[in-house]
């Protein structure tokens, strides 16, 4: 358990400072690198997405400087970035990698995007080598927790994504989407993940209208639609019951007089705008007239919070499977911690055993294969049988705060410390001592 | 006994009062679902009431008081319909406090007020009572359905946290349960004008075009008329719609008050 993290997140740090400390992608595998080489950590990953920036490790003696590393890579000063950062340790780092992965943590609770980050970033680190056996353990059982949060309650069922935000919106307004008819103006991810979402909730008949018609036309295929050319957008518009629009347009393009014409066309029946496109493609005074609803992006950011806010309740449940999770993963990472010790200490005492019966084998001339096998029965024998108590003592201390404690006594006794550096080493001793023989 | 049974309707309903003004600050499905069974039973007491009142055999069908609470039952009855189809109880935010009030009304005291000394013709009378009873009703559902459309319209114009989950139903449903109560209820408050005038003119001979109660009612329905007819040439609704609504209801009111003081509706002369 000598875990420890340090990072910025969305509530400790401003977008500036984050986009500083941003990694690429591409620069992700030489960053884990250049982590696990640095002094003091054994292992380490690097988790960089737009709202977070986490180093985890797990270090030597629980005390690296992972300040100093952020210093060194990003090249900042510590008082550029210290103020923002947050370092957790051991017990501390597990929950928050815990509540991380659960996106607990996210600036959207129950966003579902972090965990396939989390999971990318592992993915890398392990590749090049700076995860192995203590991460590993760690990052399997955050992944999970995030499963059984995500089953368990209800955290994540809630629309989260601003398509989603839209989707329940256009409910409020029209009740059932069924035969409800989508217009697309400018063709981009983000209407079209929209209308996906929409026609996936029922939306009749897609129109598209791009001012680079080949795009609307494409756009227009995926979904059955049809495409509008851009000079008949007014004229075709009041069709739609629900109009996504993000063109790169620098003024707005649906103004109160076009609002006016539709709403006499369609006999004032409601229209609802969604405008996620920054510079705004409606104009605000479009929102008075009785009838049209507009929500640009940041009023859809907040509908999002407001699910935030419900699903508060949701969340703390989730905190409180996480809790049990931390105190289980404390108490099975204990056990684990023993193992090493053992490990080394049947070692030890094997490699004794080994050297004095090459020992008496030159005094005593060569034996029969009969005697061969007594004196390895016997000395194996003597050997389990003095082992059997210290192991099972190991064991039961292991699930007890007493363990560090015994475990250092036992090191200190076989005087085993410099054997046991990770759990990778014991195995290879035993080859070691294997071809000996 | 008949008002014995009706005060207690007059208790179940005042749950459902209670909810009324509740559901305006916050949602709670409990609370929906025992102001709903309240009502409910409210409605059996209230039937027990009127079928008592109609056994008793000296059923008096034009006391003010008697049409009150037949008024308040067919109220609750479309309520209980717009559940049945939409399952949604706010409307109850303003169907309750009506019909609580006439409840009340109708409890308090036997019989105040005789609209009626003689008429010769007592089919005429019931089928006019009942019509326009059904009318009335629809016109306060109508309403509440366009109070409740600029509430949700507001929410969600306003872009609060709290427009997602708010207590009410999507907009477009109610402005069909308005829209739908307003074409049921046109013909039935035509009808029993009609039948009003039939009333009068077998009685007096003529219709008093001057008298307030008949005044109110025409102005009544001549909103009534506006009302559905731009709804249908121009979809007005929102605001607009909620204007000439509660326009709707204040003549409904006034013109029920008239009771009180039209010497021809109480067929004094």
């Amino acid at each position: 358990m000598r875990y420890q993290l340090i990072g910025v997140n969305h509530k400790s740090a401003p977008l500036e400072v984050r986009e500083r400390l941003a990694i690429p992608e591409s620069r992700l595998p030489d960053t884990c690198r250049e982590l696990a080489s640095y002094p003091g950590i054994e292992e380490g990953m690097v988790i960089s997405t737009c709202n977070r920036v986490e180093v985890v490790t797990h270090t030597v003696n629980g005390t690296a400087d992972l300040r100093g590393f952020l210093h060194d890579h990003f090249h900042l000063k510590p008082e550029e970035l210290d103020a923002h950062l947050y370092e957790l340790r051991e017990k501390d780092a597990v929950r928050h990698i815990f509540r991380v992965a659960s996106s607990l943590d996210s600036m959207v609770v129950g966003e579902a995007q972090i965990l396939g980050q989390v999971k990318e970033a592992y993915a890398t680190a392990r590749a090049v080598g700076a995860v192995r056996g203590q991460l590993d353990q760690l990052f399997s059982r955050a992944f999970a927790v995030a499963k059984r949060v995500r089953t368990e309650t209800e955290v994540g069922s809630s629309s989260v994504s601003i398509a989603s935000v839209a989707v329940e919106l256009a409910k409020k307004i029209f009740g059932s989407l069924q035969g409800k008819n989508v217009f697309i103006v400018g063709a981009g991810k983000m209407s079209e993940l929209a209308a996906r979402h929409l026609m996936a909730h029922g939306c009749g008949s897609i129109f598209v209208s791009n001012r680079t018609y080949e795009r609307a036309v494409g756009l227009a295929h995926k979904f059955n639609g049809q495409a509008i050319k851009f000079d008949d957008l007014y004229a075709t518009c009041d069709q739609a019951d629900i109009v996504i629009t993000s063109t790169g347009s620098p003024k707005a393009i649906f103004h109160r007089e076009h609002g006016e014409q539709f709403l006499t066309r369609r006999k004032n029946r409601p229209m609802f705008f969604i405008d996620i496109a920054v510079p705004r493609d409606v104009s605000p005074d479009m929102c008075k007239l009785d009838g049209i609803f507009t929500y640009d992006i940041d009023d859809l950011q907040q509908a999002i919070s407001s699910h935030v806010a419900d699903r508060r309740k949701e969340a703390e449940r989730a905190e409180a499977i996480i809790a049990s999770e931390v105190e289980k993963f404390e108490a099975r990472s204990h056990t684990l911690d023993v193992v090493p010790t053992i490990v080394s200490l049947q070692d030890h005492l094997e490699t004794i055993r080994q050297a004095e019966i090459d020992r008496v084998r030159g005094r005593m001339g060569q034996l029969t294969p009969e005697q061969e096998i007594a004196v390895e029965a016997l000395t194996r024998g003597i050997i389990n049988k003095v082992m059997h108590t210290p192991i099972t003592t190991l064991k039961s201390a292991a699930k007890e705060s007493e363990a560090t404690t015994i475990v250092d006594v036992v090191r200190r006794l076989f005087n085993l410390h410099d054997k046991e550096k990770d759990s990778e080493r014991p195995a290879t001793k035993k080859d070691e001592v294997g071809t000996r023989e | 006994m008949s008002l014995l049974w009706l005060r207690f309707a007059l208790g179940c309903y005042f749950i459902g009062l209670v909810y009324a003004f509740v559901a305006l600050s916050r949602t709670s499905d409990l609370f929906s679902r025992i102001a709903l069974h309240a009502a409910s039973l409210g409605m059996v007491f209230h039937f027990v009431s009127l079928v008592e009142l109609f056994l008793s055999g000296h059923v008096v069908w034009a006391s003010v008081h008697n049409g009150e609470s037949l008024l308040a039952f067919l109220s609750m009855t479309f309520f209980m319909v717009i559940y049945a189809i939409y399952q949604t109880t706010s409307p109850g935010v303003v169907v309750f406090p009506v019909v609580f009030f006439l409840t009340f009304v109708a409890a308090v005291d036997e019989q105040p007020v005789l609209l009626t000394a003689f008429v010769s013709n007592k089919g005429w009378l019931i089928a006019h009572i009942i019509l326009i009873f059904t009318g009335y009703a629809a016109l306060v559902l109508s309403f509440g359905a366009s109070v409740l459309y600029l509430l949700q319209e507001r929410r969600l114009k306003a872009k609060k946290a709290s427009s997602l989950i708010s207590f009410l139903p999507a907009l477009e449903v109610i402005d069909q349960i308005g829209y739908r109560s307003l074409l049921l209820g046109f013909p039935f408050m035509t009808l029993g004008l009609l039948t009003g005038s039939v009333v009068a003119i077998t009685t007096y001979g003529r219709v008093d075009f001057l008298d307030p109660k008949v005044l109110l009612s025409v102005l009544m329905w001549a909103v009534y008329m506006i009302m559905v007819f731009t709804r249908w040439n121009s979809g007005w609704r929102g605001r607009r719609a909620a204007i000439l609504a509660s326009f709707a209801f204040v003549a409904a009111l006034a013109a029920w008050a008239a009771n009180y003081f039209s010497a021809i509706h109480r067929f004094a002369s």
